[in-house]
């Protein structure tokens, strides 16, 4: 009965009870989805490269190695030689390799060669592969395939030419060897999507004419170039994937401990927990501020009771005249309180859902992080439980007050 | 039957912490089904009294016998729960929760008085009697109580006091928010169930012209001594 009386007083200060639940709810609905945003984004990042058991690249951090190979972010310090690719690729441990090649850049876009090998091996989000949607994979010398920003930004199709210029930023170009858009791949949410893979030869091809950085007076013709051994000096890493997960250590080690040539073989999930603990930073900051969202509805609401006290008093009285404890007049408005929150946090849940629906495929394409539609987690109901038993606690300050009201005005008021 | 309905004897009572007001009551009886008007202007201690038979404050000294039991021996939360169950208590105006319906209204002090709740065999049955007896309109009981006229709500108010038959009902100026012609007809049914249910009758007014129904008609100023010093 007095849950139902509650209730109905609650319905009768429909006005401001339901903005206080509002902004209960949108608290709720923000700290939620930016709870869901975090998980998200760091499994979308965890999920950048998946399958690939070691990365091995010249001696540097394992961070360094990380962001050059897998997010293109910064440069290789040095190279590794194409004589300790093929001793690590001769391993008996190791099932596939596949070399990278970086450097040159087209427009914005950072080129990437490598061997088709790499279309099969490189897998992301929980083990999917690259889908060139649009065109074929690297047949021809001068194929390129392409990332979807890379088509989106620069508005390619299958068939347009592509002149990639030496180094990065730079104004040089190797417009004497175009290349041709071979493929599309389809949006991945990874830092393919922003980069354009030609074939490790290509690589070799439009240097030819290079020498020491710098391009030398003559021009090879396309035909001797196409007729020449395009293996490459030195590739700047290699992805390598082993026969059985047991002698992934044991490979490391061996790698690291390489005699010719200073080598380093990082395991990508370390690498990606270690690189997240350094952006993971925001993450805490973005929770945090949205906590606080969540205390200013509750301070809110709290105001709110507060309010409302003084025009309840004759109500209270009432109660007080029936028979009812102070205590009961405490409990009524710590129920109310609760009950808003109850409400609060139910409507935050499904403004979050859908918020969910609504935006999962402009966040997939905007940013390329997945939110998934999934049922609340444990974590997320103990996230309404506690709003809902914070609510609790900060209406127990009104609700000691007119505790304190309800025994100094027993069942007189004058109004 | 010995047991007076209430009985007040030596009482004397300060608000505790306020400066200034105290009162005094040598003694004051109400037998059993009596009715009793007390006639006072405002500010003559009326509602302090009230508040002591009704044991929401506590008397300094003396002792007040509501039925049998001195309200001194028992603590706080068994005042209110004695409350509940021994006196209905009408008020000037404005006693219903206006949000509530009005049968959780009428039902409200059973939820507080387990014995006086099992007296009453059928509570909805009960409260819809009273109504009718009173004189309300039919199906009122799922109205909400803010919606009815001010007369209907103090009738409302009769059967919320009358419910589970209490023995005493203490009103504090009832009728003075009613005209002329439905304070009559307040009082005669207020009358006509307080006798049924075998209730007494306590009630506080300013207006004289109200005593020729009661048993007994006395001044408030002649029963209790008021202070008032400066603080």
């Amino acid at each position: 009965m007095i849950l139902r009386l509650a209730t109905q007083s609650l319905l009768a200060r429909a006005l401001t009870v339901s903005m206080t639940v509002l902004a209960i709810a949108l608290s709720v609905a923000l700290y939620l989805g930016v709870e869901k945003l975090r998980t998200s984004a760091r499994a979308s990042f965890a999920d950048t490269i998946a399958g690939t058991d070691l990365i091995v690249g010249a001696r540097s951090g394992s961070v360094q190695l990380l962001l050059y190979s897998v997010f293109r972010i910064g440069n290789a310090t040095n190279n590794v030689t194409w004589e300790s690719y093929r001793d690590i690729a001769a391993r008996p441990e190791v099932d596939w390799i596949v070399p990278i090649s970086l450097g040159d850049s087209h427009r914005q876009f950072r080129v990437m060669g490598t061997t088709p090998a790499f279309f099969e091996h490189y897998k992301y989000r929980g083990g999917r592969s690259l889908d060139i949607g649009d065109g074929h994979g690297l047949d021809d010398l001068y194929d390129a395939v392409i990332g979807a920003d890379v088509a989106a930004t620069l508005d390619y199709t299958v068939g347009d030419p592509i002149v990639v210029s030496h180094g990065l930023a730079s104004f040089t170009s190797h417009d004497d060897q175009p290349f041709r858009v071979a493929g599309i791949i389809a949006k991945t949410g990874t830092p393919i999507d922003r980069t354009v893979i030609v074939s490790l030869e290509a690589i070799e091809a439009i240097h030819v004419d290079w020498q020491g950085g710098a391009k030398s007076g003559q021009t090879t013709p396309v035909e001797v170039i196409r007729d020449m051994d395009l293996e490459p000096a030195a590739i700047t890493a290699a992805l390598v994937g082993v026969q059985s997960r047991l002698q992934i250590f044991g490979l490391q080690r061996w790698i690291n401990q390489y005699p010719e040539e200073p080598l380093l073989a990082i395991l990508p999930g370390v690498a990606l927990q270690e690189l997240w603990q350094i952006v993971g930073v925001a993450e805490t900051a973005l929770i945090g501020v949205s906590a606080m969202v969540v205390v200013t509805a509750l301070v809110g609401m709290m105001a709110m009771i507060f309010a409302s006290l003084n025009e309840r008093r004759r109500e209270m009285a009432i109660w007080r005249a029936m028979g009812a404890r102070p205590s009961t007049i405490l409990a009524l408005l710590v129920i109310e309180a609760m009950l808003m929150a109850a409400v609060g946090a139910a409507l935050g849940l499904g403004l979050l859902y859908i918020g969910l629906i609504v935006g999962q495929p402009w966040v997939d394409a905007a940013f390329g992080i997945w939110l998934p539609i999934e049922p609340p987690t444990l974590r997320d109901l103990w996230v309404l439980g506690i709003v809902i038993g914070a609510a609790a606690l900060a209406s127990l300050l009104p609700a000691i007050r007119a505790y304190r009201l309800s025994l100094a005005d027993g069942m007189m008021v004058r109004i | 039957m010995t047991d007076p309905a209430l009985a007040l004897t030596d009482v004397t009572f300060a608000w505790p912490g306020q400066s200034g007001f105290s009162l005094s009551c040598p003694a004051f009886y109400m037998a059993k089904g009596e009715s009793v008007l007390l006639l006072g202007a405002s500010g003559s201690g009326k509602s302090t009294l009230l508040s002591l038979i009704c044991g929401i404050a506590t008397a300094t000294a003396g002792q007040i016998n509501v039925g049998g039991t001195d309200l001194g021996t028992l603590g706080a939360g068994a005042r209110d729960r004695f409350r509940a169950e021994h006196i209905g208590v009408i008020f000037q105006q404005f006693n219903l929760l206006p949000y509530a319906r009005v049968i959780d209204n009428i039902l409200l002090p059973l939820r507080f008085a387990p014995k006086r709740k099992s007296r009453t065999t059928h509570p909805v049955a009960e409260a819809d009697r009273l109504c009718t007896s009173l004189g309300l309109p039919e199906g009122v009981l799922k109205a909400q109580a803010g919606r009815l006229s001010v007369g209907q709500q103090q009738r409302v108010a009769v059967a919320r006091a009358l419910i589970g038959a209490p023995p005493l009902i203490v009103a504090d100026e009832p009728t003075s928010a009613l005209d002329a012609a439905t304070q009559d007809s307040f009082l005669r049914l207020l009358f006509e169930q307080t006798g049924q249910a075998g209730s007494s009758l306590l009630m506080v007014s300013h207006d004289e012209r109200l005593g020729r129904r009661f048993d007994r008609v006395l001044q408030l100023e002649d029963l209790v001594t008021t202070q008032r010093t400066a603080a």
